[in-house]
């Protein structure tokens, strides 16, 4: 068919090679597994739905603002179910805020050392390391934290900050050691290599004339971190805490083994509480009824809900600042 | 020298230093203490009876009476089973989403919007996998809600969005000029794909499925309602009962049995093994390969 042109090349040429049957099939395929993925998102909003048309039918928005979880068939004197997830709303917010405010300034300062102030031949290695922190499986951290991390709060920690914040109110009841404080420090533990390494990422893309602009107008090694790097990476370090956010949010079996796991409001950090993770993890198996079923499934969907919005603001930060600058390494 | 104005700047910047250090050294502390303690622990249950002996009915050590440990040979079994089932369907469904974005998606939005849903997909709580799976199989049949094949279907969709981006970040790594270079030769696309471009980022892909594979083996909570109990007895099928290795460190640390306890913290050593053998494996892979910056 080329006979009659000379010059294949031009823009206007016929397709060679028009896809056939092999080339079609296989690109429906792998485009298959692409829809699916998109289908799953979709399918774990739908199917929790469903599942909690129960309660949303029946409580409505007083399923957000009632503060007890309460089944009739094991509490004779209510005269009806009522659920709410007020305490485990209160429970997730405030163990992710402890973990947040424990991990947010050491993941800084380990992507600061890590970017800025190691040697270089020890910046990959000790990266890694924190890496895998996050490789380690959660029911590990959480039996670790049950078992080595409750007595040394319960015994050290704890009343020592108990005598010198009593004042405060927050430190206030018998240390036990298996209370609020301790799910948030091994959260804090599991949410740090995430905002770590997304925040080294941030700061490791901030261009090289940034930093000797900084230099040549005579800042010391911390005033051009502080006055030249940070402000320009903090786009990709506040991503990285919202991601790390959102890791906190869903944590389950760290959290389930050392939160105490008790239906009601933690009134101090030394209260035993429940995440609606943790909630999920405890009360499904042990549920009285469909409606309580229904209930618990109305709590996965929140969880679902705050997450997916979580995890899409933090990507979407990301991704537009990839496309501006390049968030890589190096 | 010391008190003036650059003096104290000085100071300041070095003192700033030393802190940030001590913070990696704050963060390193977990790791090497959860280590020690599955070491410590775990170590005490390991011997090869650890790893061929169903675990013994629990029992709490008395002064003269002999508590049987008995081994993790069925959890392991579990999970072995667990993540082959779950690995069949996640895999190729996983490669596929990838190549499709990388090779057919470009840079258009399609592709951004993949791998966006998958990066999104991948920070659902696995608990909910969990939920997600017991309320499917409800619906459609309620005589599999606890069984392996339950717990797989959890453990497929915590694998998918894990596999479909690693895999998405191995198949860039092939430069352009590889696929333009076979198109010139007139190899039609599908080949391109799979015989050349799949190829070349196959350590990459390797290690992403690797990855998704250390992911769900340490996986408890999509656990928690989709495999029932099926640990003390020997595994009948995928549609009954089912065991795993996460869980039963679960149930080991809330038992408060002396044989279940010791034998959680072996799982807790084996898992952390595992780990660990597939991090390093997958580091020495990637280093072989292009170097190239990894997703956050």
């Amino acid at each position: 068919m080329s006979a009659a042109n000379p010059f294949p090349l031009s823009s206007s040429r016929p397709r060679k090679h028009a896809p056939k049957w092999a080339d079609l099939t296989f690109a429906l395929l792998t485009g298959l597994g692409a829809a699916l993925v998109m289908v799953l998102l979709a399918a774990f909003i739908v199917v929790l739905f469903i599942g909690a048309k129960a309660t949303v039918e029946l409580f409505g928005f007083r399923f957000l603002t009632n503060d007890v979880w309460i089944s009739a068939s094991t509490n004779p004197h209510i005269p009806g179910n009522i659920y709410g997830i007020v305490p485990f709303a209160v429970g997730t917010l405030l163990t992710s805020a402890i973990a947040l405010l424990l991990a947010i300034p050491l993941s800084l300062g380990a992507a600061i050392f890590l970017t800025q102030q190691a040697p270089v031949r020890l910046r990959g290695p000790v990266g890694q390391l924190i890496e895998l922190l996050a490789a380690i499986p959660s029911i590990i951290y959480g039996f670790w934290g049950l078992v080595v991390l409750a007595p040394i709060m319960r015994y050290e920690i704890e009343p020592a900050l108990q005598s010198w914040l009593y004042w405060t109110g927050w430190f206030n009841g018998p240390t036990t050691g298996v209370d609020v404080l301790t799910a948030s420090v091994i959260l804090a533990v599991m949410v740090i290599p995430t905002i770590t390494a997304i925040s080294r990422d941030a700061i490791a893309a901030v261009p090289i004339h940034q930093k000797e602009a900084a230099l040549s107008l005579g800042a010391t090694d911390w005033e051009v971190t502080r006055n030249a790097v940070i402000p320009y990476a903090r786009g990709g370090v506040f991503a990285g805490i919202i991601l790390g956010l959102g890791r906190a949010l869903g944590e389950t079996m760290a959290v389930t083994l050392t939160i105490g796991n008790k239906n009601a409001i933690p009134t101090s950090l030394f209260s035993q509480g429940q995440t609606i993770a943790s909630l999920l993890a405890n009360q499904f198996a042990e549920r009285s009824g469909p409606l309580e079923l229904s209930a618990l499934m109305e709590a996965g969907l929140i969880l679902l809900l705050i997450t997916l919005a979580i995890n899409v603001g933090g990507r979407m930060i990301l991704s537009r600042l990839q496309r501006g600058q390049g968030v890589g390494r190096e | 020298m010391m008190f003036d104005r650059h003096g104290r700047r000085k100071i300041f910047s070095h003192s700033m230093t030393v802190l940030s250090g001590l913070a990696v050294v704050v963060i390193l502390v977990p790791l090497v203490a959860v280590i020690y303690e599955a070491v410590v622990q775990g170590g005490a249950a390991f011997s090869v009876t650890f790893f061929t002996q169903r675990p013994a009915n629990p029992c709490f050590a008395h002064p003269g009476i002999a508590c049987p440990l008995g081994g993790v040979y069925t959890p392991i079994e579990g999970t072995l089973e667990l993540i082959g089932l779950a690995s069949l369907v996640a895999v190729p469904i996983g490669i596929g989403a990838a190549v499709f974005t990388v090779e057919y998606g470009r840079n258009r939005a399609i592709a951004r919007v993949i791998s966006t849903t998958a990066d999104v997909l991948s920070g659902v709580p696995s608990i909910l996998a969990g939920i997600f799976a017991f309320t499917l199989f409800l619906q459609f049949d309620k005589a599999i809600v606890n069984s392996t094949l339950d717990g797989s279907l959890a453990l497929t969709v915590l694998m998918i969005p894990i596999v479909t981006r690693t895999c998405e970040e191995a198949l860039r790594t092939v430069p352009e000029s590889v696929r333009e270079a076979a198109l010139a030769l007139g190899i039609s696309r599908w080949k391109i794909s799979v015989r050349i471009v799949l190829v070349t980022a196959l350590p990459g892909v390797v290690t992403g499925v690797l990855l998704s594979v250390a992911r769900a083996a340490g996986e408890a909570a999509p656990l928690l309602f989709t495999i029932g109990n099926g640990c003390l007895h020997p595994l009948q099928g995928i549609d009954q009962q089912g065991c795993a290795l996460p869980l039963w460190i679960y149930w080991g640390a809330t038992s408060a049995t002396t044989n279940w306890y010791t034998l959680a913290w072996g799982a807790a050593l084996l898992l952390i093994l595992m780990v660990l053998a597939i991090s390093i494996t997958s580091r020495l892979v990637l280093n072989r390969t292009v170097r190239r910056m990894r997703g956050g």
